[in-house]
């Protein structure tokens, strides 16, 4: 068994993949990305969070290693084409089902702290 | 009776030696009994449970029943389902009752069926090992000191351990075929765009895919002739002619190829595991079947790949659950993005958060092309292999996942080692390739073995056929934990 | 300095379908709040889109009707951001590969036309509605508009005026009205634009700093905006300063833009495939039969108009502004081809000015199209006179009399004296009564020919036709 080793170790061990590109994050960077994520980090956790991203992003960097300038990306798993609806309205009103399970609800409204454009 | 076949089961009821009503309240009695320890089920519900066997009854008495009727079944709870609570194993749903039902809960329960519960899972699927559900870790029956895997574990633990014949599960990289392993029962993900993905709440949407966990692989076709077909709710659902999947099961192997990826079969595999693999392949090979080498060069980095795009995915698909229309909400906050934050903050638990960080970042700007770009190009590499792969075998084995069941706690702190327990599951999630699990054996520990088998697209027919043959020659897939 | 003013247009048009883009439930206007948002509006855990083929539909026809490309495939993005009334947290939307690409609309200014090109109209869902009332201090939402189809059409910077700019707008939302996609009710939001405003030295071709003017609901409002935005940024440029790149608000009470976000806190919107959504393929069968749906194109019919009925450019794009009145125009004008000028007179002049007053549209117009040609004819073949066949037209406004033309006049003694006897009878007696005026029109006195023929117009009360009269005396003093 291995075992406290970097995943690039362990890719290494698995497969022979080298690592190509060593990137770093920042602690700005984790903050900023948990402010787009709309989470709130404390300074605690973003430190441990910088540290474990640090050690999957030298993971993720592995992929680097391919020369993929001849692909076309993949986005579906199936080679299909999207199949349209007929235009009709299937749905009736069930907002008292729906609300039954709103955190705050007034008048048929879902009710929010002060929106403030 | 606890370890009988759906196909006796169905016949008991047939033949009214039992009743569905008596039949489930000797699986709920059982479940009473073993899951305060092993904590697979995250809902019980016995009124509801009973009224559903009680319904099974009176379509027996009516002569209308098929395979599944009055058949106890577990559901992940990552099902919706109407009027049951529906968490996801977060925190963030612990108060979503569900004002629908899913696709395939709509389809079991015209089968039929009788809804057990709702299975404990890792948090939004997120987890090989079961100890992100924010209801607490799942064990494994053999060994109370291991995970189950995950992120299915509940599921894959409540059959193990014969608190129902039958379960649910989904896979986004190995989350039905992992647990099935890790716990020495059966499970197969279908074909993507096989089962329908509608009320299935999302993690990775190109990804996800639900299937059936059961004891046998005779189960499985009967399961699995039930939860698939097309759901026009669903826009990834393939519209196909319905199949009976149990048609070839019978069919002997003489000439069958697997294929044996020649990177599966290099280091990193542990011994007891190679040992159970080597095995199984010994009995292929006494069944008739020839093993030939095939690479697939690219499925290495199917770990890397996968924790590109499906945190990607889903960072958005999680970002509904932001405390306005249900679900958690945080007590205190300031203003409207506080409140927010707050809630988020505190309704996702670390790895959920930990991945919604990745997926996030990249897709922000200026990553986008260097990381979910690239990925979605070796996404392609590694498909393509898989192609030219089949053209050389009829299947292909390997294991299903480095080691056997790993100890509580033991990767709970190393995210990444917890990430390579999908090592070998995830690249036919990439591809939307069919991917199964048997049990074949034990390892250290006396935990379980998987033998992981991957069939091409559509081909579950041919894979149930041919780990139904290996059941009929073996006995591993009967084997009970001694609880 | 000489400023050139630079704009563009993106302009959000409600389709008129009857569901939502992605989901089931009615697009109704006015229904209670969340009454028509379903489990997929709501986002709820595990529900999925699919695409409404009407709303494809409508987009595809758009494209036909400015000329476009209609991309094959066509790709549906997520746009990732934050906001109440957006249940999922993304919107659905189009980034690469939109549904229509290119294309370009031509504007009358005066009697000169210029065209406008547009970049991309792509299909997305609109988001719900906040309400600000006090709920104890916090807002209200309501997501029945969630989901609702837009068709978002971006132009290139080609506008060089405020003018040019409600042109354009005014075009695109006569074209979507049109062809039939959508109302194009501004009040009820169903047609909004947003402004993209910049101002460079004349003569330069590089491009000054943008500000994009949210929601401008409605033409007047679109004007007002930009003016007062391109004075703010002159202004601003002439100080000394700088044009900061943001997104505005107008404030319609105000008539003042201001700032809502700055480009630094301008989201991160994580724009990727929607994993849910498959590539939209559009086949050529598809678009030759929504191609042969069309209605010929108000384009088509302004140059017919011109070319065959001989109206000026200006008549013609009036007249085709909208399809109801060019289909009245055009019911009339088939029946008195060579009135076709009178019969656009009467459009643009009387019948637009009623219309207006009781705000009314041409559809419901009381005096149909067929009443009009026999008001024309009875003007044109000497009947009645253009004065009295007013007091005609206010009669068949009120429904008087059947609306009988004939009958009208009739009833309203309003017919023209034609009879050359009669009329020479009236001549005779006017010299006679009037030999001073004749002996003055007879010294060169011109003004006093006007005199008689007013003489004979006033001893008739109106009635004689004048041209008549006016041949008459003629011959009868020369």
């Amino acid at each position: 068994m291995i075992r406290q080793i970097s995943g690039s170790m362990i890719l290494y061990y698995y497969f022979n993949i080298r690592l190509l590109i060593h990137m770093t994050l920042s602690i700005n960077d984790v903050k900023q990305i948990a402010d787009l994520a709309y989470i709130e980090i404390s300074e605690e956790e973003a430190n441990a969070t910088l540290n474990q991203l640090s050690d999957i992003f030298k993971l993720i960097e592995t992929m680097q290693a391919v020369d993929t300038s001849q692909v076309e990306p993949m986005s579906h798993a199936q080679d299909v084409v999207q199949r349209l609806r007929d235009d009709a309205v299937t749905e009736s009103d069930q907002r008292d089902l729906c609300q039954s399970i709103a955190p705050q609800v007034e008048n048929g409204l879902y009710l929010v702290p002060k929106v403030i454009e | 009776m606890f370890n009988e076949s759906l196909k006796q089961l169905s016949k008991r009821l047939a033949k009214k030696e039992i009743s569905s009503v008596e039949l489930t309240t000797e699986f709920l009695e059982r479940i009473k009994k073993f899951n305060p320890e092993f904590n697979a089920f995250i809902t019980i519900d016995e009124e509801k449970t009973l009224t559903q066997a009680k319904q099974a009854d009176q379509k027996i008495a009516s002569g209308d029943t098929g395979p599944l009727t009055g058949i106890p079944v577990a559901q992940k709870d990552i099902f919706c389902a109407k009027g049951w609570l529906t968490t996801c194993g977060s925190k963030m749903l612990s108060n979503f009752v569900s004002p629908y039902d899913a696709g395939v809960i709509e389809r079991f329960d015209q089968a039929g069926a009788v809804n057990m519960g709702k299975t404990n899972m890792d948090e939004f699927a997120m987890g090989s090992s079961n100890e992100t559900s924010f209801y607490g870790p799942v064990r494994n029956p053999w060994d109370v000191a291991a995970v189950p895997g995950g992120s299915s574990g509940g599921s894959a633990c409540a059959v193990a351990a014969r608190m129902v014949p039958a379960a649910t599960g989904t896979d986004t990289g190995g989350s039905i075929r992992q647990p099935a392993a890790l716990c020495g029962i059966s499970g197969i993900k279908p074909t993507y765009g096989t089962v329908s993905r509608y009320g299935m709440i999302a993690f990775a949407s190109s990804l996800d895919q639900g299937g059936p966990m059961a004891k046998s692989v005779e189960d499985l076709a009967i399961l699995l002739n039930v939860m698939t077909g097309f759901d026009q709710r669903d826009s990834t659902s393939l519209q196909r002619e319905k199949e009976d999947y149990a048609r070839d099961l019978e069919k002997p192997l003489s000439g069958l190829r697997i294929g044996l990826p020649k990177e599966y079969f290099a280091k990193g595999m542990s011994s007891d595991v190679e040992k159970a693999v080597e095995q199984a392949l010994d009995q292929y090979r006494k069944l008739g079947a020839e093993t030939v080498e095939v690479t697939l060069p690219n499925s290495p980095l199917s770990i890397p790949v996968y924790y590109v795009l499906a945190p990607a995915e889903a960072s958005s698909n999680l970002s509904r659950f932001d405390g306005v229309r249900y679900g958690y909400r945080t007590q205190i906050y300031q203003d409207l993005g506080d409140m927010y934050r707050k809630t988020r903050a505190e309704g996702f638990g670390v790895e959920v958060k930990r991945r919604i960080l990745i997926g996030t970042y990249v897709l922000s700007h200026g990553y986008y092309d260097a990381y979910y770009i690239k990925a979605q190009k070796l996404r392609r590499l590694i498909a393509q292999d898989f192609k030219h792969a089949f053209s050389q075998c009829d299947v292909i084995m390997g294991p299903t996942a480095p080691t056997v069941a790993f100890d509580l706690g033991e990767k709970s702190s190393d995210p990444i080692q917890m990430y390579l327990s999908d090592i070998y599951t995830s690249a036919a999630s990439l591809a939307g390739l069919p991917g199964m699990s048997i049990p074949i054996g034990f390892g250290d520990k006396n935990r379980p073995v998987g033998l992981h088998i991957i069939g091409n697209y559509f081909a579950e027919a041919r894979m149930l056929n041919i780990a139904h043959q290996y059941q009929m020659a073996t006995d591993w897939h009967q084997r009970m934990p001694g609880i | 300095m000489q400023w050139e003013i630079v704009i563009g247009l993106e302009i959000h048009a409600q389709l008129s379908t009857q569901s939502k883009i992605f989901s089931g439930a009615s697009i109704a206007y006015g229904a209670m709040p969340n009454t028509q948002a379903c489990v997929v509006d709501l986002a709820l855990p595990g529900v999925l889109p699919v695409l409404n083929r009407g709303a494809v539909e409508r987009a595809i026809k758009f494209g036909l009707a400015i000329g476009a490309t209609i991309n094959s495939p066509s790709i549906f993005a997520r746009k990732n951001y934050f906001y109440p009334d957006l249940p999922k947290g993304y919107q659905i939307s189009q980034y690469e590969l939109p549904i229509v690409e290119g294309g370009e609309v031509s504007i009358q200014i005066g009697e000169s036309e210029k065209t406008i090109r547009l970049t991309r109209a792509h299909l997305e869902e609109d988001a719900g509605k906040s309400l600000h009332e006090d709920f104890h201090g916090m807002s209200g939402i309501d997501l029945n508009r969630a989901g609702t189809p837009l068709l978002e059409i971006v132009s290139e910077p080609d506008m060089r005026s405020s003018t040019e700019a409600v042109a354009y707008a005014k075009i695109l939302h006569a074209l979507v009205r049109w062809i039939g996609i959508c109302d194009g009710n501004m009040q009820e939001g169903s047609f909004r634009c947003d402004a993209n405003v910049s101002v460079r030295p004349r003569g330069s071709d590089k491009l000054g700093t943008r500000c994009e003017i949210k929601n401008l609901n409605s033409f007047r409002f679109l004007e007002k905006a930009i003016d007062f935005e391109v004075e703010r940024q002159i202004e601003l440029l002439e100080d000394g300063g700088m044009v900061r790149q943001e997104t505005r608000l107008f404030d319609a009470n105000k008539g003042e833009t201001r700032t809502m976000r700055t480009k630094e806190d301008a989201n991160d919107y994580r724009y990727f495939p929607d994993p849910d959504l498959l590539p939209v393929e559009i086949e050529s069968d598809w678009i030759e039969q929504l191609r042969e749906s069309l209605p010929e194109l108000p384009h088509a019919r302004r140059e017919r108009y011109i070319s065959n009925y001989g109206l000026s450019a200006y008549d013609a794009s009036v007249l085709t502004s909208s399809r109801e009145m060019a289909d009245y125009f055009e019911a009339a004008a088939e029946q008195v081809p060579e009135q076709a000028k009178l019969c656009a007179n009467w459009i643009m002049g009387e019948i637009s000015a009623r219309l207006k007053k009781e705000d009314m549209d041409i559809i419901d117009c009381p005096v149909g199209s067929t009443i009009l040609v026999t008001l024309i004819k009875r003007v044109h073949d000497g009947t009645i006179s253009g004065k009295a066949a007013k007091t005609v037209f206010e009669s068949l406004w009120l429904g008087e009399l059947k609306q009988d033309v004939d009958a009208i006049i009739e009833s309203k003694g309003l017919k023209q004296i034609s009879d050359d006897s009669a009329i020479e009878k009236l001549v005779d007696e006017v010299l006679v009564a009037n030999a001073q005026q004749v002996a003055d029109y007879r010294n060169g006195k011109e003004k006093a020919f006007n005199a008689l023929v007013g003489q004979v117009m006033k001893a008739t009360k109106g009635k004689a036709n004048p041209a008549q009269v006016n041949a008459m005396l003629k011959k009868k003093l020369s």
